[in-house]
């Protein structure tokens, strides 16, 4: 049954990632690229990882939601009523993956992997939130430092106007400078 | 369901992504490949962490980093492409010219 569930998972997620290569419409292929997703997420629960598979589909749902609005922004082709071309170098990027796979699924299929140390523990959430309160804690300040830098970092790339923009590199302006009166410089 | 249909699985995952990053014009489809070859990485992870390694909790720490590299990758990926566009209304790879030697 596992079995079963497992290739389907597999295969799905596998088709609707190319589909989101495929398919004429990046609204399309938002969706497509959430089904993947949702697919690798529930063969996460088949791995008895109950928290993560939860995780990653409830993120992966909300970020393809975002993504979604930036497709539409940025849409090459919107809903594919405007049959298009939105790829370059097709057949060198096609064979640079095929080769990437096969040297990749070579490694998995052919390397000597460990035997499994183990059965899982009985909770494997607790052993998660363990790691990460005890021996693992420095990846989670990296992360935590590193998610820090990237909300200023994509505040300061997003903003059109910041504040140096109206008062100067030494912010020393006594006016700033608006492009439309009646704002803070008046 | 093995360790080996596990990582095979994992390497098409990266291997479709891989080919989205390099054929796409659109920078934010770039992006969707980028994060195809991410959820390889998780498949391949959490694959570790079930046939080798169950009793430590690495593979599920992993798995949690490449969640936010995932999220990381989004958001700077989504407010690089806003500078761009700003700067030079270019969204597709190819006018990205910027850095071209």
């Amino acid at each position: 049954m596992t079995t079963i569930a497992f290739w389907v998972l597999a295969v799905a997620s596998v088709l609707s990632g190319y589909a989101v290569f495929r398919v004429d419409s990046m609204a399309r292929a938002t969706f497509a690229l959430a089904l993947s997703f949702v697919a690798v997420g529930a063969i996460l629960l088949l791995l008895d990882l109950d928290y993560l598979g939860l995780v990653v589909v409830v993120m992966m749902v909300m970020e393809m939601a975002v993504m979604a609005v930036f497709m539409i922004m940025y849409m090459m082709n919107p809903a594919g009523l405007m049959p298009m071309s939105m790829w370059h170098d097709k057949s060198r990027a096609m064979s640079i993956a095929v080769g990437t796979f096969v040297v990749l699924a070579a490694g998995a299929l052919l390397v000597d992997w460990p035997e499994r140390q183990g059965p899982p523990p009985p909770d494997i959430t607790r052993q998660l939130g363990q790691g990460i309160m005890g021996s693992k804690m420095l990846v989670m300040m990296a992360v935590s430092a590193v998610i820090l830098s990237t909300i200023v970092a994509a505040l300061v790339l997003g903003s059109a106007r910041s504040r140096y923009d109206r008062l100067g590199d030494d912010l020393d302006k006594r006016r700033s400078t608006d492009p439309v009166r009646g704002g803070v410089g008046r | 369901m093995s360790l080996e249909a596990l990582l095979v699985l994992a390497a098409a995952l990266f291997a479709i992504g891989l080919y989205g990053a390099l054929s796409q014009q659109s920078i934010v489809m770039l992006m969707m490949g980028l994060e195809l070859m991410l959820n390889g990485l998780i498949v391949a992870a959490a694959a570790f962490w079930y046939f080798v390694a169950p009793q430590r909790p690495d593979g599920q720490v992993l798995v949690l980093v490449v969640v936010t590299v995932m999220t990381i990758e989004m958001a700077l990926g989504f407010a690089v492409q806003t500078a761009v566009f700003r700067s030079d209304e270019v969204d597709l790879t190819d006018q990205a010219t910027g850095l071209s030697g």
